[in-house]
């Protein structure tokens, strides 16, 4: 016990004594190359989003951002080639059925938690948020009605068919920018004026298929994951 | 007044992620991640990143806890030595 304690002392230690030798010569907060101030003061005259965070990931670095959802899309489809169960829609998945106020708290919360994962992904270039964190949430309310009812399952076609579609609406409007403009995700539409729901360009569109692309895919891995038997 | 609070909720999240790493019970263990994310959360907030913070409340505390939680009722809930 006590020589464990003394070896985690001593890594402690020494990542300390790394630490304090190497960012002690960083100047903290200092702008060395000019990007950050690049989309401080052009990126709402360049972009047309007043929320910057979703000007950088969608607009200045949307190549990445097509990465991610890359990422995301083949571990969700990963996950479904190891766990994907063709029988489990028939068989209830637990012998106890939730309780009265489980069920009717799902039922009221349901459509309230999709407006507000919608919400979040359609003002994902005004407010903080985006695809990502309203995907994430509409993949929540599935959750809970998988919680609250044990033979609730998802269409498992139909949400392939969705995340297809707006996986290849993303692709697609890449390429439209790189047949008008000249490069991926060129920014084709018009920006509008700022701080306005139909203003940006491509953002707002982009946004709403990583949303539906995020929550459809989340919910899949879920349905995946309740169907294992025992 | 603010550093003291954030002291705090740091001290918080140690303890929490010390005791995630050392319980036996994988439900306990969940539970105390997701206390280590949504305070990871918080202090996003705080730092004036709300998008991060929005994710890792959504995504941390609580999708990946529902994954966890279908994990462990489908497999064992108790670690063995």
């Amino acid at each position: 016990m006590i020589k464990r304690i003394f070896s985690i002392l001593l890594v402690a230690l020494v990542f300390f004594a790394i630490f304090m030798t190497l960012a002690t010569d960083v100047p903290f907060g200092e702008d060395r190359t000019g990007v950050s101030s690049r989309y401080i003061y052009e990126g709402v005259n360049e972009t047309g989003a007043v929320n910057l965070v979703t000007a950088i990931v969608v607009n200045y670095r949307g190549f990445d951002t097509l990465g991610e959802v890359t990422v995301l899309f083949v571990a969700a489809t990963g996950i479904g080639a190891i766990l994907y169960n063709r029988s489990h829609p028939v068989k209830k998945r637990s012998k106890t059925e939730a309780s009265l106020i489980v069920r009717t708290g799902s039922d009221i919360l349901f459509p309230i938690m999709l407006l507000f994962g919608a919400y979040i992904f359609v003002h994902g270039h005004l407010t903080p948020g985006g695809g990502f964190q309203g995907g994430a949430i509409i993949a929540t309310a599935f959750v809970f009605k998988y919680v609250a009812d044990t033979r609730y399952s998802i269409d498992h076609a139909k949400f392939t068919v969705t995340e297809s579609i707006v996986g290849m609406t993303f692709a697609l409007i890449g390429i439209l920018g790189l047949i008008i403009g000249g490069f991926f995700l060129f920014n084709f539409l018009p920006n509008g004026s700022p701080a306005e729901l139909l203003s940006a360009g491509i953002i707002p569109i982009i946004y709403v298929a990583i949303g539906i692309k995020v929550g459809a895919e989340i919910t899949g891995i879920i349905d995946n994951m309740m169907g294992v038997q025992q | 007044m603010i550093a003291v609070a954030i002291s705090f909720l740091i001290a918080i999240m140690v303890i929490f992620a010390a005791y995630a790493v050392h319980t036996n019970d994988l439900m306990y263990a969940v539970v105390a991640t997701m206390a280590v994310s949504l305070i990871v959360s918080i202090l996003f907030y705080v730092l004036q990143a709300p998008d991060v913070a929005m994710a890792e409340a959504a995504i941390g505390a609580g999708i990946s806890t529902a994954v966890f939680v279908i994990a462990i009722k489908k497999t064992e809930r108790y670690e063995h030595d």
